[in-house]
């Protein structure tokens, strides 16, 4: 349970940690928070030549709000996001998320930067940014891109992120006024990952249901987007027929695999409960909590 | 592999001292500076023994590695025994047995003091929620929870008392 030896290295600029990065290639691993990559090191599952600290780069920390966008530097712990002010404005989404993720302990250290970059399937960030339509910045020798966040997470830990890249930040787009969202996850003990977990957001105009955008987590490889169950519902006043309809469309949204805990079989099934459920939240007044909620 | 400086403030006191990067916190305090009160369950951060307070905020120092902690301020048990700051919570934990082996104690008295700093008036879920990063495996979390509410409740009275 102890490191395997490697070497270290504390930039405290982006263009210093560039620069590191290019230098020692594959045998650097970038660490933030290190609530994931210091278990794996311990486990020994990683065994890089040199860590490169990100800790110390003031130009990847802070939280602020540029033209109506919320912009968090990669290096905004979890427990920024829970105590903001500012997040729970513009972001009120990640701020109910983030209480979800692991424990007090680890979101004090735990970044935002890294927690994307991991890009576990069952963690609660990326659906959240996939969910919101955010932007990530990636820096790299060549200078800056821009990349959306459901075209960033590829697979299974799996991200576009190149070897010789840094996400710099997230942009989260200002939101209308009639957003709405919902945030539900069920997992068998508070902090453990998720057997499955849903994030989603929505508009209302009227009774009818808008831009319903419903992200799944622990549902398959990556964040997924529930494009089948969403169009069932968009466009009309849900019903408690028609949440039903658009659960069972959820087959053909989801993926997931079934673990020691769970069978994929029951994945799909407590992913169409807290759908239901994210809808009667999204939408109190059509008074959608009820009967169906035992149906399955 | 190169052994790199670090100075930091620990309980209070200054130490300077050369660590492998490869080392956590959590070991440089036990076998380094003798702070035996730190314990190692895990050492994957799952089980909360080893949580200190970095900078003022409760860590996982077998998820911290040392060399990151140059010009920080650590308080570990023994820091937060001596000062008096966690006394009273002590005495509830002993009042109400919510310790047998005591492994997880370090862990959960750092934890429920972050709490009770925060939070003067936790419920019973907000505690629970709070230690739900810190394994007990031998008293069940019953008693704990009772120790933490009864510690809040002596602080907020005497709050009060004195107001």
């Amino acid at each position: 349970m102890k490191a395997p030896a490697f070497d270290y290295l504390a930039p405290t600029s982006l263009a210093g940690a560039l620069a590191a990065l290019a230098e020692h290639g594959e045998a650097a691993k970038l660490i933030a928070g290190g609530q994931s990559l210091v278990p794996a090191l311990n486990l020994r599952l990683l065994a890089p030549g040199i860590l490169i600290d990100l800790n110390g780069i003031g130009e990847l920390k802070g939280v602020s709000v540029q033209n109506g966008h919320l912009r968090l530097g990669a290096m905004t712990r979890h427990v920024e996001l829970e105590r903001s002010p500012v997040i729970r404005q513009h972001a009120p989404l990640l701020a109910e998320a983030i209480r979800h993720v692991a424990h007090p302990a680890v979101r004090t250290r735990g970044t935002i930067g890294g927690n994307l970059c991991h890009a576990d399937p069952a963690s609660e960030l990326p659906a959240c940014m996939v969910a919101l339509g955010a932007w990530f910045t990636l820096a790299g020798p060549d200078g800056e891109r821009r990349v959306p966040a459901n075209a960033f997470f590829k697979g299974v830990y799996e991200t576009d992120l190149g070897p010789d890249e840094i996400l710099t930040a997230i942009e989260v787009p200002q939101a209308g006024t009639n957003r709405r969202h919902a945030f539900l996850e069920l997992a068998r003990r508070s902090g453990d990952y998720a057997l499955v977990g849903i994030s989603c957001t929505a508009e209302m105009d009227g009774d009818i249901m808008a831009r319903l955008r419903p992200v799944f987590f622990a549902a398959g490889p990556h964040p997924m987007v529930a494009d089948h169950a969403a169009s069932v519902l968009n466009g009309r006043k849900p019903t408690a027929a028609l949440v039903q309809a658009a659960a069972a469309a959820l087959a053909d949204d989801l993926s997931p695999e079934g673990d020691l805990q769970i069978s994929a079989h029951t994945r799909i099934h407590l992913a169409r409960v807290i759908f239901r459920r994210a809808v009667a939240r999204l939408v109190p007044e059509a008074g959608l909590d009820g009967p169906q909620e035992v149906a399955a | 592999m190169t052994p790199r400086p670090l100075s930091f403030m620990v309980n209070g006191e200054t130490v300077r001292l050369l660590v492998d990067p490869r080392r956590h916190l959590g070991d440089v305090l036990r076998e380094d500076l003798g702070l035996t009160g730190t314990h190692l369950g895990c050492e994957h951060g799952v089980c909360g023994a080893c949580t200190i307070r970095l900078d003022g905020e409760i860590v996982r120092s077998c998820l911290t590695l040392a060399v990151q902690c140059e010009g920080a301020r650590v308080e570990t048990i023994e820091g937060l025994s001596d000062s008096g700051e966690v006394a009273d919570l002590q005495e509830a934990f002993r009042n109400r047995n919510a310790l047998q082996c005591g492994y997880c104690t370090p862990g959960m008295i750092v934890t429920a003091q972050d709490l009770l700093l925060r939070h003067p008036e936790p419920t019973r879920e907000e505690i629970r929620e709070h230690l739900s990063g810190n394994y007990c495996r031998c008293t069940g979390y019953h008693a704990i929870v009772d120790a933490v509410a009864a510690t809040a409740a002596g602080r907020t009275a005497k709050g009060s008392a004195a107001a």
